[in-house]
């Protein structure tokens, strides 16, 4: 055991310092402001750590799309069920997308059904899993932002210079500049963005520059530990008492200014972007990564025919206002009653990064 | 018998010649006591006293072998500690198998021999069995049932259900949380990082033996398995309707559970145990007991983490290392590595 604690993490989490800030931030705060936390990350980090509890009144906070779960669309998890009730595929996915409803089913109860379904840790584990079983079919169910998408790319870079032929993706990636612009110009008013730290180190800061300079918003990219997230709150509610708004870096032990080119280079290889469906959002355009034409060989929606019909979100729930900001969990009519993490109505509450899991568990 | 390459065959449960080898040659051989030698359907036990402590288990675990132990070592400490920690001394254990056809002698033995041991180490017999075998596919290579019957001393009977819990109560831990699970994790190689993790699947039963010794205050214990603490702190919580306060930086820790834990977006409050015990003492006799904890081989590490409240009844309150107030909330599903 070390007594110093886990290095770059115990000393975010330094109570001293939450406490410092937290005076800070009340010392400057004047007028009330709504800061968008971008990523689910730092929506979880916020209530699992109590932070609330450090932020004056005049500061609210909305949860935003930043959840891959939450904004994968009906759609895609129906396409998903129809692709694992295929004879010969087997379909793999991250965790937490087995629960998700679709329509009518869900992942997790195909696969209790006798469907193919194997959760993987990475999509190199997909890949695997197809070098294993040439005789059968192995579709990877993409999803998230620019953090999992250059490794779905890498996956099929990869299959291809193995020759590996029964590697597909099914991709639901999406990238994040234009939900944020989507959001700016939308009817919620967001003074400042939390950015997502991890989507952060891949694009670096570029993509949020539009979002001061056009939309006049204040942006910090944030890491996702105590101190870091009440430090860009300090950051941002500077920039807004200011009217000068810019975009900073609070996350600086992770993330540079151009990002990770090479990821990015990857990404952009394999990819080319899509208009797609975001729940909440609908259909925003150039917002999705689709395999591009050079590797359409592992996309799985060109190998696949199966039906796919357009779906309705189920009644009463408010996934899609919770993840623009536009309402809070406890605004919806089925929250606890009805929709728990046992029996889940919509997609936040499946993930654990989504804002009503995490509002159900830290009873915020 | 004993070749390397000998195997589990359907005729090793038929009842027949080679079902009774594999019981005289291994399971009686290596759990040799004078009542399991006596053949008989039941064990006959000889208990005087009015109170015994009751209780079953079953062991699914999957792989088999993992740093710190095998099924066999959790199978015998899983159904002991369940017992130790109701205030009993554990004294004689069942055990059944079913095992998959095709199943490696070596490996049975590997397993049935690590039993023999815990049991010998713990001074507890195991004085009845039973071996079935399945079709290859009818099972995953070996479930180990135990029950075990424990002594109970009339002073500790309401320990098991906690009657006592009271408003001031101490809440006291053995060690770090989320050793086990986290080997489990481990040894299934689903990450391509290496630790030197080691389950804490251990006997519990000194260590509850000198907590009983020290105080006669010790108002609940419960051994924190699958669920985590988490899921313990909610069961006091509930079971005896009170409030619970968790101080998160008075938490031991185990670093590289911590690190892993933080890699993949893991509570290890929720993760499983296989050695550690939470228990509920009262305030005055809380600093002894952990004196004398901390003297024993399982509870080296162990600290004082908490204490019942008297507000918010029904609910666990963690006070985080940051300074901010959480819920402690029951484990809702599996925990999922995160994604991003």
């Amino acid at each position: 055991m070390n007594p110093e604690g886990l290095r770059y993490i115990d000393e975010y989490r330094n109570s001293a310092l939450v406490v410092h800030l937290s005076h800070q931030i009340r010392r400057i705060s004047t007028k009330p402001v709504n800061l968008m936390e971008v990523c689910g990350g730092h929506t979880y980090a916020i209530y699992k750590n109590g932070l609330k509890d450090f932020l004056p009144d005049t500061i609210r906070l909305l949860s935003g799309p930043g959840c891959p779960v939450c904004v994968s669309s009906q759609k895609f998890v129906d396409h998903a069920i129809e692709l694992g009730k295929l004879n010969g595929v087997i379909l793999t996915t991250y965790g937490d997308l087995i629960r998700v409803p679709g329509s009518i089913s869900s992942l997790e109860k195909e696969k209790a059904g006798g469907a193919d379904i194997r959760m993987v840790y990475s999509v190199l584990d997909a890949l695997e899993i197809a070098k294993q079983n040439r005789n059968k079919q192995v579709v990877f169910l993409g999803i998230g932002f620019e953090t999992t998408a250059p490794a779905s790319a890498a996956a099929i870079l990869q299959a291809a210079k193995e020759k590996v032929r029964n590697f597909f993706l099914l991709s639901a990636h999406k990238v994040m500049p234009p939900a944020l612009e989507a959001l700016a110009k939308g009817d919620t008013r967001i003074d400042g963005f939390i950015a997502p730290g991890h989507v952060s180190a891949i694009t670096g800061y570029g993509i949020y520059q539009k979002l001061s300079k056009d939309y006049h918003r204040g942006v910090v990219i944030s890491g996702f530990e105590p101190v870091d997230i009440l430090q860009s709150v300090l950051m941002l509610v500077k920039q807004i008492e200011a009217g000068h708004y810019k975009v900073e870096n609070e996350y600086t032990r992770v993330v540079k200014a151009d990002g990770n080119p090479k990821a990015l280079a990857v990404m952009n290889k394999v990819f080319t972007q899509s208009d797609t469906e975001w729940r909440g959002l609908g259909i925003v355009p150039k917002s999705g990564l689709a395999v591009s034409s050079e590797f359409e060989s592992y996309d799985a929606n060109l190998k696949f025919d199966v039906p796919v019909h357009d779906s309705h979100p189920p009644k009463g729930c408010i996934c899609g206002d919770i993840l623009t900001g536009r309402k809070s969990p406890s605004d919806c009519k089925l929250f606890f009653s009805q929709c728990t993490p046992v029996n889940p109505i919509g997609a936040c509450m499946v993930s654990s990064e989504g804002a009503c899991s995490v509002f159900y568990r830290f009873k915020a | 018998m004993k070749k390397h390459d000998d195997r589990i065959l359907m005729h090793h449960g038929n009842g027949g010649v080679y079902m009774q080898k594999l019981i005289s040659e291994l399971f009686i051989h290596f759990f040799d006591n004078e009542i399991i030698r006596s053949h008989s359907d039941s064990a006959i036990l000889n208990l005087e006293t009015n109170n015994i402590a009751y209780t079953t288990d079953s062991f699914v675990i999957d792989p088999l072998f993992f740093p710190g132990g095998n099924i066999g070592s959790l199978a015998v400490c899983g159904t002991l500690n369940d017992l130790a920690v109701s205030g009993a001394r554990p004294a004689y254990l069942s055990a059944g198998f079913i095992i998959e056809e095709g199943f490696k002698i070596t490996e049975l033995t590997r397993i049935v021999r690590s039993m023999a041991n815990e049991a010998k180490k713990a001074g507890v017999r195991i004085v009845t069995g039973d071996t079935k075998v399945v079709n290859a596919g009818k099972c995953d290579k070996l479930f180990i049932n135990t029950s075990g019957i424990g002594i109970l001393d009339e002073k500790f009977i309401s320990v098991s259900s906690g009657g006592n819990v009271k408003s001031g109560d101490k809440i006291l831990i053995n060690g770090p949380p989320g050793e086990h699970g986290m080997a489990i994790l481990q040894a299934r190689k689903l990450f391509a990082f290496r630790t030197n993790i080691k389950s804490d699947c251990a006997n519990l039963y000194p260590l509850v033996k000198r907590i009983l010794k020290t105080s006669s205050h010790v108002h609940f214990m419960r051994d924190a398995t699958r669920g985590g603490v988490a899921t313990v702190i909610n069961e006091i919580a509930q079971k005896c309707n009170t409030g619970i306060e968790i101080d998160e930086a008075l938490l031991p820790v185990n670093l590289e559970v911590d690190a892993l834990c933080e890699l993949l977006g893991f509570d290890s409050l929720y993760i499983a145990n296989e050695g550690k015990v939470v228990v509920v003492v009262d305030g005055n006799d809380a600093e002894l007991v952990l004196a004398a904890m901390r003297q024993t081989k399982t509870g080296r590490n162990a600290a004082i983490i908490g204490e019942i409240t008297g507000d918010h009844p029904g609910k666990a309150v963690l006070k985080t290392r940051s300074g901010g107030k959480r819920i402690i909330d029951q484990l809702l599903g599996d925990q999922l590595p995160r994604i991003c």
